[in-house]
């Protein structure tokens, strides 16, 4: 089981949390002409890489904030994690 | 029957309580402290089951979790426990165990035809055999190996033991209490750090127990005992024994079973059976000791060969003799200790050693006690078929490839010692990759991948001196990084017999024109021969190898086999050990019995139950509950004789004519605050949100990025900054996760904050005719003409001095409100709502009346809200503003949702007007049409329409809006039904919404 490291909370157990996907996905702007294939990108492409990747986090059972992880998808290493709006090293 | 293999005043067990069990229903005597094996050796049983695949008799081989034979099922008041290994499970009075894998008895079991018929059973015989012809499989095939297989029969009945789950954090776990986790134990605790030492044999000590050393001038065991009662003193140390870690995963976190009273009579009710402890620890020193490894040679199966080191130790801690004509038969020194012990007691061992002309200390104190010890020579096969009788030596050839002088001589067992292999398991999952150690001919745990260090004789290292050195290091190092202390202690002097080398021979050859079995997985009954058969065949990964073989896939994990198979790959191959690598070692380490896992998650406690404060009204109602997600929910409130049926048509009646009332606590329900509240909902939903004024309620509908109905319901703007959202029972938690995704993500510039407080509010909603004038009696003080409380309105008042809230919305179609009050107060509104609606015929009405009135209402819910309709598909098309942006409005203009003629949804009434239409039937044109028929929708929700008295369905078909008028078909074939319908409208009753605006 993973230990993760909210930035709200400290370190806590996976079972904490779940799990939201690529967190690199940045959402089309409001009112923005965008093609079909722009917008087909945001909603259904996601990254899955081995190695290393940014990932979204919802610690579910404790602050309730979404939180960005930087893990290892092989090693399940965790580098760094950041609040939602933090920029990203 | 008398004890004849009981040593007098030898061992550590109680001698002063004897105790009473019994193996396959015969009863035997043994003391506290014994395990069933060393009980039954004392009373002389070797024959305890039959093999896996021959059938071949099976005795005692090992002493703790190694053991691959002895494998008993235990059977007590109703209870079966299978997979019980003889070596660990300690006696109690009353344990009744028995044999597995034999019928009718383990004297005489009819599978042992196999071994005679073993020319039929070669490797991948699983393979071979069972492939054809297919039809086999299920009549012939799969019974028969359902029957053969297995290690005891689990019980289909409900477990009724209690089974805990502890969470434990620690600076330092350690995992074995040998002399290597002792020192540490000791040097890391003494240096402040918290640790958890654990143990999974009953007595601490390990090696300390049985080997002839001396620490700090005091015995092994003296000094295990007094290490042990310091720890046990100390507050920052917690020390388990009968406590296994089994499992290395992410992160440090380690899991121990804990047997708390498997060893005890079951009369303690509270006590739990076992406890599974899940460890996260900064820092892991794996102390897990290791394996003596067996050398293989003819028939070395047969009950009465086992380990050197295990007869030293039924006799050192049991006072146990495995025998009393022994023969060692050996590679190394460790045999020599043994012999020494048997020597001891007063038994006269021969040593058949397999090395030239070796010299040690231990080796003269052998000489000097006059034991018989035969240079070059090995056992060429055992004899006897239910215990060893006697042994077929010779004299080995200096290469190792001749035999000469095959004599047969007598003996009653044979231990046999081909040196010792490091027990890396757990450093091995925690993804430490093993290197191999040529000296010892075995893998060690190489480079950390955790926070893990490997100590002791786990990590090759196998003399006490070095082991308890080292061991006190890693303990100061290792805590003071984490306490920074500083307070290092002094390591006892160690005095111990000096060993030689080991010879790195470990399979003895056959003699010419033999065929004996020579033995590599005793579980498995994995032989030389088919090994060999599988590299002729092809095999060369070793991991295909062993499935192909079975090799080491036993319960056992090959804790005894796994070396002597990659050596013999690695000898036919040309190969070294390391180039054959080895396989996985996966968690658990010894087999964790499935209610540990589970814990105390079962029954009633898988899941939390939620109940609304008004359960126990419902309750002493009558109501017959249905789980909606984790709530309950009344279902119907019997009265006489009535049915499902029968009670929600009288309920759903009494809303059309009179009034109801219905327990909505478990609506979602969000409050969102902040100033840019109304432009989040307008983002959120649909349709238009920026103009709603304060005091008034409105249905949105929210769709997921890719157009698709996520979820609906009202949301009331009950201040300036201020929204009440509600959402229904089953999305509740996953729309609070998505409005908290977009506020905290995609919008953080947006000023909200959102908050469940679906916990907070008691629901009900009070719907039909009578409502408003039960309302006027309510809130006397409230002006609720339809003037004062429109529909969509929303007001604040008291209730009989309780602050509540009204909402003028309606689910079912009729006039209806919904009052909300804190919680606390829930079971009082209910009370006072029944008591003063008692003058307009009130009743309550669950779940099934509540489905009734919205579905001949046309009102969708989650069976056409099922994550694949579109707003256009549930006719919420209406909603949809074609002015501003909002969450997956770009989807909807994806071709495949703009067609015209997309599935929509509709009324079905039965043509017959009496025969109900099955939920989930397909609505076809032609019920005799060639299969596959071309199905035109399906039905999602079936009533009993209580307006018209009929059947009434909804359905979402192709082309929907124009085949109203239809006459087509609703197919069942799960029910065999075919039913003549005609799509109607959705809206069946009051299609203008006249009565929720009266
Ligand atoms: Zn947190």
């Amino acid at each position: 089981m993973l230990y993760i490291n909210c930035p709200h909370c400290g370190l806590r157990s996976q079972n904490e949390f779940a799990y939201g996907g690529d967190a690199t996905v940045k959402r089309p702007e409001l009112n923005k002409e965008i093609s079909d294939q722009e917008w087909d990108n945001f909603v259904y492409l996601r990254k899955s890489p081995r190695g290393k990747h940014l990932e979204l986090w919802h610690h579910i059972s404790g602050c309730r904030q979404w939180i960005k992880v930087e893990r290892d998808t092989s090693t399940h290493e965790i580098f760094k994690t950041y609040t939602a709006n933090e920029a990203i090293e | 029957m008398s004890q004849d293999f009981r040593l007098d005043n030898v061992g550590m067990v109680n001698r002063e309580k004897k105790i009473s069990f019994k193996f396959n229903g015969k009863k035997y005597f043994g003391f506290e402290g014994d395990t069933i094996a060393s009980a039954l050796i004392a009373n002389g049983v070797h024959l305890v089951g039959r093999s896996f695949k021959y059938h071949r008799p099976r005795g005692f081989f090992g002493v703790g979790v190694d053991e691959p034979y002895a494998i008993l099922q235990l059977d007590r008041n109703n209870e079966r426990d299978p997979n019980i290994r003889a070596t660990e499970q300690e006696i109690f009075e009353g344990l009744e165990v028995k044999s597995v894998n034999c019928w009718p008895s383990v004297n005489f079991d009819i599978g042992a035809i196999n071994n005679f018929l073993k020319m039929f059973f070669p490797a991948g015989f699983y393979y071979k055999t069972f492939m054809w012809p297919p039809s086999f499989w299920y009549k012939i095939y799969e019974p028969f190996i359902r029957m053969a297989a297995g290690f005891g029969e689990a019980s289909i009945k409900h477990d009724k033991e209690r089974y805990e789950h502890k969470y434990e954090y620690c600076d330092l776990l350690i995992t074995g209490s040998g002399p290597s986790g002792l020192a540490s134990a000791y040097a890391a605790a003494k240096n402040g750090a918290r640790v958890i030492l654990a143990e999974d044999k009953p007595r601490f000590g390990g090696s300390l127990l049985t080997s002839d050393v001396n620490i700090g001038n005091q015995t092994g065991v003296e000094w295990t005992e007094k290490i042990i009662a310091e720890l046990k003193s100390m507050p920052n140390v917690t020390v388990k024994n009968r406590s296994q870690v089994f499992g290395y995963y992410d992160h440090n976190m380690l899991v121990m079973s804990e047997r708390i009273s498997d060893h005890l009579p079951r009369t303690q009710k509270y006590l739990p059976k076992q406890r599974l402890w899940y460890i996260r620890a900064n820092e892991v020193l794996i102390s897990s000791g290791s394996i003596e490894r067996p050398l293989v040679f003819g028939n070395n199966d047969t009950p009465g060969v086992m380990l050197s080191s295990a007869a030293k130790e039924y006799m050192k801690v049991y006072g146990v003799l495995v025998g009393k004509k022994p023969l060692i038969f050996t590679n190394n020194d460790s045999g020599y200790e043994t012999a020494i012990e048997f020597k001891n007691n007063g038994v006269n061992p021969i040593i058949l050693d397999t090395r030239i002309n070796p010299s040690s200390d231990i080796i003269t104190e052998a000489k000097n006690l006059n034991i018989e010890i035969k240079f070059s020579y090995v056992v060429v096969a055992a004899k006897g078929y239910k215990k060893v009788k006697s042994a077929d030596i010779a004299k080995i050839s200096d290469d190792k490839k001749e035999l000469f002088n095959i004599e047969n001589i007598e003996c009653d067992c044979i231990c046999v010692s081909g040196f010792w292999t490091p027990s890396i398991h757990l450093a091995s999952q925690s993804g430490n990759k093993s290197k191999f150690n040529e000296k010892i001919d075995a893998f060690v745990p190489d480079k950390s991948k955790q926070q893990e260090n490997t100590i002791g004789s786990a990590n090759g290292i196998f003399t006490l001196e070095e082991t308890i050195k080292d061991a006190f290091d890693k303990g100061f190092d290792v805590s003071n990084k984490i306490t920074e202390k500083n307070n290092k202690i002094s390591v006892p002097t160690v005095v111990e017999k000096k060993s030689t080398d080991h010879d790195k021979f470990w399979c003895v050859p056959l003699p010419k024109g033999k065929s004996y079995k020579r033995f590599l997985d005793f579980q498995n009954d994995v032989a030389v021969s088919d090994i060999e058969l599988a590299l002729r065949e092809g095999f060369r990964s070793i991991e295909h190898v062993k499935r192909y073989t079975t090799l080491g896939m036993a319960t056992d994990q090959g804790k005894t086999s796994n070396l002597n198979g990659l050596q013999l790959v690695s000898d036919i191959e040309n190969k070294v050990v390391p180039q054959v690598g080895h396989t996985t070692f996966r968690p658990p380490y010894t087999p964790v019995s499935i209610g540990a896992i589970v814990g105390r998650e079962v029954g009633k406690h898988s899941k939390p139950t939620r109940k609304s404060p008004m359960h126990s009204w419902h309750e002493k109602n009558n109501a017959v509950f249905v789980d909606a997600g984790v709530w309950l929910r009344p279902r119907y409130y019997k009265q006489g004789n009535e049915g499902l049926f029968e009670a929600s048509k009288r309920e759903a009646k009494n809303v059309r004519q009179n009034v109801g009332v219905c327990d909505v606590t478990t609506l979602g329900k969000i409050d969102i605050k902040g100033p840019d509240a109304a432009e989040f909902l307008n983002r959120v939903y649909t349709n238009a949100w920026l103009k709603l004024p304060v005091g008034k309620a409105r249905y949105g509908v929210m769709l997921r990025e890719d157009g698709i109905v996520m979820d609906d319901g009202t949301t009331t703007r009950i201040s300036e900054n201020h929204y009440h959202m509600t959402t229904t029972t089953a999305q509740a938690a996953n729309v609070l996760s998505h409005l908290e995704y977009y506020l905290q993500l995609v919008w953080p510039e947006l000023n909200v904050n959102v908050v469940s407080t679906t916990e907070q509010w008691a629901g009900a909603a009070i719907a039909g005719p009578n409502s408003r004038k039960l309302l006027m009696r309510l809130f006397p003080n409230l002006d609720v003409s339809n003037e004062g409380l429109p529909f969509m309105g929303y007001k604040e008042s008291d209730l009989f001095g309780v602050s509540a809230k009204i909402y003028r919305i309606s689910f079912s179609g009729e006039l209806a409100y919904e009052i909300n009050v804190e919680s606390d107060n829930g079971y009082f509104m209910w009370e006072k709502i029944m008591e003063v609606g008692k003058e307009f015929q009130i009743q309550p009405y669950g779940t099934e009346a509540l489905s009734t009135l919205r579905i001949e209402m046309g009102h969708v819910a989650g069976s056409e809200l099922d994550g694949r309709t579109i707003p256009y598909d549930a006719s919420l098309e209406g909603l949809v503003s074609k002015k501003k942006d909002f969450i997956g409005k770009r989807s909807l203009n994806r071709s495949a949702f703009t067609t015209t003629d997309r599935e929509k949804l509709v009324g079905v009434v039965p043509i017959d007007k009496t025969t109900s239409i099955p939920e989930g039937s397909y609505i076809v044109k032609d019920p005799k049409a060639k299969l596959p028929n071309p199905k035109l929708g399906h039905v999602s929700a079936s009533c009993w329409s209580v307006e018209y008295d009929n059947p009434f369905s909804l359905a979402i078909i192709k082309d929907g809006k124009n085949m109203i008028g239809q006459k087509l078909f609703a197919m069942s074939p799960l029910k065999n039904k075919t039913i003549p319908v005609e799509i109607v409208s959705s809206h069946y009753v009051d299609p203008e919404g006249k009565r929720v605006r009266s």
